[in-house]
C-alpha cells in the first residue's frame, strides 16, 4: 500500500491530520504541539498542501502514538470553533448516530 | 458440539501467548503498525472508525452456553456490553483496546474459542448450515466436514497469504442455508449411486464490488478427496491469482478471466499430483472428528404434547411459533431461531445480559448449545416442543421473541459509516426505520417471506446483491445516497438482484421500499406467491414505474 506521505496531497479548505490512539484506539487529532488530543477544537489546521503535507510528515512519524493518520476537512465558525467537514468525520467525532445499549 | 482435543486446546493457548507478546512489542514501539497490522488481523482485530473492532469465529455456528458467557464476559469487561453477530458466523465487539485484547483472547481460550483467521488473506472461519445435525432430510452433519476443512487450514502456511481473503461455506440439506453459491467455494454434500458421502463443489462465488455465483466445477468429489481437491483449487489461485490489484485478487475474478472449463481444466491437473498423497483422508480421521460431535440425548417425546396444543390458543404465542419454531429430525424436538431484530435496534445486536440470558435458556432448553446463523438470528437446535411456550415466554421477557423470522424486519445489516472505515454510507439506521414502518405483525405476515439485505458499501458485508431488496449505501456529493436492488436470493436458487433505478436520498429509502411492497401486494397472483417471485415473474418495471412515477 502507498504510505500517505507518496501520494499527492491536495486540500480544498482548511484541514486537519486525524488518526486512532494506538494503544486503545480512540479518535485523535494532530496538535499544533506536536501531540495528539482526544478533542478536535485541540487540532492544528493547515490551510495549503505544503502544511498538511508537513502536519502529515509528523504525525506518521509517531508510530507509537496513532496510527493511521490522515488529512480530512474542516469547517471554522466565525468564532474560530472547528467543526468536521464530512459525514464521516462528523461520526468519528460524535459517535454513532444510533442509540447503544446502557451499559449494565 | 464438538469437543476440542489438546493438540486444539495447545495450539489456541500458544496463539494467545505469541499474540501478546506481539501486542506488548507493538506497544512498545518495538514493532511498527506496519509490521504489526498483518499480525493484529490474523487475529481477528480491526481498526474501524471509533476503535479497534475484535472479530471472533463460531466455527460453523455452533456454540455451546459457557462460550455464549465467555462472550457475554468479553462484552462486557473489555467492550461496551453488547457484541454484533456477522453475516459469516462470527462476532464482533466494536469498541476493544489493544492494550486488551491479549487478556480477552486469555479469557475466550479457556472455552475453546478464538479470533484466528477471522480477517487477512487466509482461510476464513468455515461455515455451515445453522441447522446442522437437527435439519430433517438433510442427508449427514454438514459440520464434521467443516471441522476437517478447520484443522487442516487453520495456520496452513500455503493458505496463510493468499492473494485475498478465502471462505468456505457447507451445506447438507436441500435448502440451502449456508449461502453456498455466494462463497469462493461452495461445498453441498451428497450421496453417490454407492451410498458413499462427496460433495459437489463450487467455486467463484462472491459479492462485493464484483459478484459472482459460484459455478459448479466438480459434480462429485468422494469425502476422502475433499482435502485434495479443496486444496488443488488453492494452489491454481496461488498461482495465479492476482496479487497486484486488491481489486481483481479474489478467486471469483479468476474463474471470470479464466472461464470455469480452464480454470477446472488446471485444478484437475493440479489434483492428479495430489489426490493419492497424504491428503487422502481416512476412514478412521472422519470417524474421529465425528466421535467429537456429542449429541443430546433426546428422549421420545410426543409430537404434539399438551402443553403446546394448550398454548396454540395465545395468538401471541402462535405468531411466534410460524415464524421462529422449525420441524427438527425428532419430531419430538423444535429448532427455534431467535430474532436478534427487535423492532427500532440494529439488526444482529446482542447485549452481554441477553447472552448470560440466552445461556441460560440453552442449558435449560436445548441441551447447553446454541447456534448462529449467516441472517444474524441465533438458534436454539434442540427444543422439546412441550417447552416451547415456556420458552416464548422466557424469551419475550428478554426482548428475544419478536415474531419477525424471515419477515420484512428481519433485516440483514452491515455496521455501516457508523462503526465501519471502510463504509461510505450508514446501513443501522436505515434498518432501524425500515423495522418501525413494518412493525405491524399483520402487514409483514401478509408481505410474507421477505429479504432485505444492506451494505454500506460496496464491499456488502450486508449481502444486497443477495437480498430479496438489496440496499447499497454510497455516497455522492459529500451524501448519502441508495441504490436499491430486487430480485436477489442466497438460497439454492441464489441470484443477483437488478437494480430498479436511480439512488434515493437516506430519507427517501424507507418510502421507496413501501412503494416496491405495496406494488408487490398489488401484482402478486396470489397471497403464497413470494415477492422473489413476483419479481422473477414481471421483472423490475412494474416496481420501478411504482417507484419513479412520482419521483
Amino acid at each position: 500500500m502507498t504510505s500517505p506521505l507518496q501520494q499527492k496531497i491536495k486540500i480544498a479548505g482548511p484541514s486537519i491530520v486525524t488518526a486512532n490512539r494506538t494503544w486503545d484506539g480512540i479518535v485523535v487529532y494532530r496538535t499544533a504541539g506536536k501531540g495528539w488530543s482526544a478533542e478536535l477544537a485541540d487540532a492544528a489546521i493547515v490551510r495549503n498542501s505544503d502544511e498538511a503535507k508537513a502536519l502529515l510528515a509528523e504525525a506518521v512519524a509517531d508510530d507509537v502514538g496513532a496510527i493511521g493518520p490522515y488529512i480530512a476537512p474542516v469547517q471554522l465558525g466565525d468564532d474560530g470553533k472547528i467543526e468536521p467537514g464530512n459525514l464521516r468525520e462528523q461520526i468519528r467525532k460524535a459517535g454513532v448516530t444510533i442509540e447503544l445499549p446502557a451499559q449494565g | 458440539m464438538y469437543a476440542y482435543d489438546e493438540i486444539d486446546r495447545t495450539l489456541v493457548n500458544e496463539r494467545v501467548s505469541e499474540f501478546r507478546d506481539q501486542v506488548q512489542r507493538r506497544l512498545s514501539g518495538e514493532l511498527t503498525e506496519d509490521e504489526f497490522k498483518m499480525l493484529r488481523l490474523q487475529n481477528g482485530v480491526y481498526l474501524q472508525l471509533h476503535a479497534y473492532m475484535f472479530r471472533v469465529a463460531i466455527p460453523y455456528g455452533t456454540l455451546a452456553s459457557n462460550q455464549l458467557r465467555a462472550l457475554a464476559h468479553v462484552a462486557r469487561k473489555y467492550d461496551r456490553g453488547y457484541g454484533h453477530f456477522t453475516t459469516r458466523q462470527n462476532i464482533q465487539f466494536n469498541w476493544i483496546k489493544l492494550s486488551d485484547l491479549p487478556d480477552a483472547l486469555a479469557d475466550l481460550a479457556e472455552v475453546g474459542i478464538h479470533a484466528m483467521q477471522t480477517s487477512g488473506n487466509n482461510m476464513r472461519n468455515v461455515t455451515s448450515d445453522q441447522w446442522a445435525g437437527v435439519a430433517p432430510g438433510e442427508i449427514e452433519d454438514p459440520r464434521i466436514w467443516s471441522e476437517l476443512i478447520r484443522q487442516h487450514t487453520t495456520l496452513h502456511p500455503e493458505f496463510s497469504f493468499l492473494p485475498r481473503k478465502f471462505k468456505i461455506a457447507i451445506t447438507a440439506s436441500d435448502h440451502d442455508r449456508a449461502a453456498i453459491k455466494v462463497h469462493d467455494i461452495g461445498l453441498r454434500l451428497i450421496k453417490n449411486e454407492k451410498g458413499e458421502t462427496g460433495f459437489e463443489v463450487l467455486v467463484g462465488g462472491g459479492l462485493g464490488r464484483t459478484p459472482f455465483i459460484g459455478k459448479t466445477i466438480k459434480h462429485f468429489v468422494h469425502g476422502r478427496d475433499l482435502l485434495s481437491y479443496i486444496e488443488a483449487i488453492l494452489r491454481v489461485y496461488n498461482q495465479y491469482g492476482r496479487r497486484d490489484n486488491i481489486y481483481k485478487a479474489r478467486i471469483k475474478i479468476l474463474v471470470h478471466e479464466l472461464g470455469i472449463e480452464k480454470f477446472s481444466r488446471e485444478v484437475e491437473e493440479e489434483w492428479q499430483h495430489l489426490r493419492n498423497s497424504s491428503l487422502q483422508i481416512d476412514d478412521e480421521v472422519i470417524e474421529d472428528i465425528r466421535s467429537r460431535f456429542i449429541y443430546p440425548a433426546y428422549e421420545k417425546l410426543p409430537h404434539m404434547p399438551d402443553e403446546l396444543r394448550q398454548a396454540a390458543a395465545d395468538p401471541d404465542f402462535e405468531a411466534w411459533r410460524k415464524n421462529s419454531v422449525a420441524p427438527h429430525k425428532n419430531p419430538g424436538y423444535s429448532i427455534v431461531t431467535i430474532s436478534l431484530k427487535p423492532i427500532g435496534a440494529p439488526p444482529g445486536d446482542a447485549t452481554a445480559e441477553q447472552m448470560d440470558a440466552l445461556a441460560d435458556l440453552a442449558d435449560k432448553y436445548s441441551f447447553g448449545e446454541l447456534r448462529v446463523g449467516h441472517e444474524q438470528n441465533l438458534a436454539l437446535p434442540h427444543v422439546a416442543k412441550r417447552d416451547l411456550p415456556a420458552l416464548w415466554k422466557a424469551l419475550d421477557k428478554l426482548g428475544l421473541a419478536t415474531p419477525n423470522v424471515n419477515l420484512i424486519t428481519d433485516i440483514i445489516a452491515c455496521p455501516g459509516l457508523d462503526y465501519c472505515s471502510l463504509a461510505n454510507a450508514r446501513s443501522i439506521p436505515i434498518a432501524q426505520e425500515l423495522t418501525r414502518r413494518f412493525a405491524n405483525h399483520e402487514l409483514a405476515n401478509l408481505i410474507g417471506r421477505l429479504h432485505i439485505n444492506i451494505s454500506g458499501c460496496i464491499n456488502a458485508c450486508g449481502h444486497h446483491h443477495v437480498g430479496h431488496i438489496g440496499i447499497l449505501g454510497v455516497e455522492k456529493n459529500g451524501e448519502e445516497i441508495y441504490q436499491i436492488t430486487i430480485g436477489g436470493r442466497a438460497d439454492e436458487s441464489a441470484a443477483l438482484g437488478n437494480l430498479i433505478g436511480p439512488g434515493v436520498k437516506f430519507d427517501e429509502v424507507a418510502d421507496v421500499v413501501e412503494d416496491i411492497v405495496e406494488a408487490y401486494l398489488a401484482l402478486r397472483e396470489r397471497p403464497e406467491e413470494l415477492f422473489v417471485d413476483t419479481v422473477k415473474r414481471l421483472g423490475v418495471e412494474p416496481f420501478k414505474e411504482r417507484v419513479y412515477a412520482t419521483r
